[in-house]
């Protein structure tokens, strides 16, 4: 038997795909959600083998909801129109379902699902997550575990993000959050005209930079509104001096 | 290239009207210096002939050679040769015609150099004019293409617009529709019947048209009842239309995306149970359409607010009365407020002008 939970806000979606399911004796529908923090939780109370999962949902979206679990399941995406995320599938391999779609359609997806397992060849949901991060749309905020809790910071909020490990340290007035990506992904994801990387460590927020200062030899601190000083390397300085036109 | 000015009549009138004054005034002045009457009368007749004459090259060779405007000093070469040119030609038949009358030769040589610098100021007023003429004309042409490519991209535009609003509303009602047939088939087909209606309204109606408030509402009510279905009792409305606004105009399908953004925004921003409200008032000359949606402010992202729903009907707004101010939005609290003013005294100029 294999766990499946179907995670979508519209009541007559889940209704036609736990239709489907139904008609699968070896599955096994433990939850259905309405949303994605309601699926962040059955998920981790379920751990289910498969999701359903749509993706314009309230709050956050069907992606952010899995960057915030640590070991997403396989994941068969639902979706009515979305150009961007059809292709990010497309380019993983990743099987999704396109709203209206038949019983036919969805034992397809099944039986690719199942034969994947068996060769262990599941794709990885974490490089399809990284892809579609580079939308636009999905560059503008950033979903945080905190805890129990869920935040969602716009891109604007954040002050600047520091990398601690495994994990990136994303500075804002209320604090620090930890959210499990690279530097590098957010060098890439986040708004050029918002953001520069000062440090091989870090990234600012340029405008919440108010003065750059001298600091020991021949290094040099960005002073953010906050008061916060944040180190800025040699060829950091040089980025910054570009972006913020000096 | 342009028409000549002579094809217009009123300046042909005026321009002979120029010519048999500057005849006269040659006259009395060729008179007044001792010339017997007849003599002044046909000596003038025949010199403004051959500036006549010049005259009309001039404005033909314009029509066909319009020099650049780094050029214009060969119209200066122009003058100078017609100029001359006159002078040789008048010195020449009048001394042929007037040769024998007695003092006449003399005071033709005497007078040619007035008679030359008068000519040249003459076809020099004459050639700044009909410069000017074509460049007018030449610039009211340029002007009349741009409006044509400007009006073409427009409607164009707001095509495309339209286009882009459906897809996702289209397919995700599809889908409620597929997940009803097997559960309760009579409402499949009531929904299948309003997406039907609403889709046929959608492609009858002209962007550029202008329709009542009343026929605009019944039409978003087959929008709202269909978002009723796929969300079910998440999302309610709330409608007021005040007094005497029901037969106001509006451009058609201009509040479909204003609501369609505010379900969006209410459904998408909360998890609880949505209210929409749409309020339709009048103000002085405009009709105030404000349509309020519960959100949150801690977690709504800025795209949202100015999402592309929105981006269009502003756009919209903007083809159609040139204002960047009919369209406002204003978060407070837990209320995002989306109010659209339609201008009424404009409206009925643009419904003649449509139609």
């Amino acid at each position: 038997m294999s766990k499946v939970i179907i995670i979508d806000d519209e009541s007559l979606a889940r209704s036609i795909v736990k239709e489907y399911v139904q008609k699968h004796t070896e599955l096994e529908l433990v939850a259905e959600c309405g949303d994605g923090f309601e699926g962040v939780k059955a998920i981790q109370q379920h751990q289910p083998d498969l999701i359903f999962l749509d993706i314009q949902m309230p709050k956050i979206n069907g992606f952010e909801m899995l960057e915030l679990i640590e070991e997403p399941p396989a994941v068969i995406f639902t979706t009515a129109f979305d150009e961007y995320a059809i292709k990010a599938f497309e380019s993983h391999a990743v099987d999704y379902l396109l709203k209206p779609f038949d019983q036919i359609r969805f034992d397809k997806a099944l039986a690719k699902w199942q034969e994947q397992k068996e060769k262990h060849t599941e794709k990885n949901t974490k490089e399809l997550l990284d892809s579609v991060s580079q939308s636009p749309s999905q560059s503008q905020r950033i979903v945080i575990k905190d805890g129990s809790k869920i935040k969602i910071i716009p891109v604007q909020d954040v002050l600047y993000l520091e990398a601690a490990d495994d994990y990136v340290k994303v500075h804002t007035k209320e604090g620090y959050f930890l959210k499990n990506k690279t530097m590098g992904h957010f060098e890439k994801t986040l708004p050029e005209n918002l953001f520069a990387r000062s440090h091989r460590s870090y990234i600012i927020n340029i405008t919440q930079i108010t003065r750059i200062d001298a600091y020991e030899k021949d290094g040099h601190v960005a002073v953010l509104r906050t008061g916060a000083k944040v180190p800025v390397s040699r060829s950091g300085y040089g980025k910054l001096k570009e972006v913020l036109g000096l | 290239m342009a028409s000549s000015p002579l094809a217009s009549a009123r300046f042909r009138t005026f321009f002979l009207l120029v010519w048999l004054v500057i005849i006269i005034d040659q006259a009395v002045v060729l008179y007044w210096f001792g010339l017997p009457a007849p003599v002044a009368i046909i000596d003038s007749v025949i010199s403004k002939c051959f500036l006549l004459l010049a005259s009309l090259a001039i404005i033909n060779m314009l029509r066909f050679y319009m020099p650049r405007r780094e050029n214009y000093i060969h119209l200066l070469s122009w003058v100078l040769f017609f100029t001359i040119l006159i002078a040789l030609l008048e010195g020449w038949v009048l001394n042929v015609v007037f040769g024998n009358e007695a003092g006449y030769s003399q005071f033709l040589h005497h007078s040619l150099a007035v008679r030359v610098s008068l000519d040249f100021l003459l076809l020099s007023c004459l050639i700044l004019f009909t410069v000017l003429w074509f460049h007018q004309k030449e610039q009211q042409l340029q002007e009349e293409r741009k409006d044509d490519a400007e009006r073409m991209a427009k409607e164009a535009e707001l095509f495309k617009l339209r286009q882009q609003l459906q897809p996702h509303f289209l397919f995700n009602s599809l889908n409620s529709i597929n997940a009803l047939i097997g559960s309760r088939p009579d409402e499949a087909r009531k929904m299948v019947q309003q997406l039907s209606d609403f889709l046929r309204g959608t492609i009858k109606k002209e962007e550029t048209q202008w329709v009542t408030l009343q026929e605009e509402m019944q039409y978003l009510q087959l929008y709202l009842d269909i978002e009723k279905v796929r969300f079910g009792n998440r999302l309610s409305t709330a409608i007021e239309i005040g007094e005497n606004v029901s037969e106001m105009k509006l451009p058609a399908l201009i509040l479909q995306p204003i609501v369609e953004n505010a379900i969006k925004f209410g459904l998408y921003d909360t998890t609880g149970d949505t209210i929409i409200k749409i309020i339709a008032s009048k103000d002085e000359n405009h009709l105030v359409i404000t349509v309020l949606n519960p959100y949150d402010p801690e977690t709504a992202t800025p795209q949202m607010g100015t999402g592309f729903g929105l981006k269009s009907v502003q756009r919209r707004l903007y083809l159609l009365f040139a204002r960047n101010d009919l369209l406002q939005t204003v978060g407070k609290e837990n209320t995002f407020t989306t109010m659209v003013k339609i201008p009424q005294n404009i409206s009925t100029e643009k419904i003649k002008d449509k139609q």
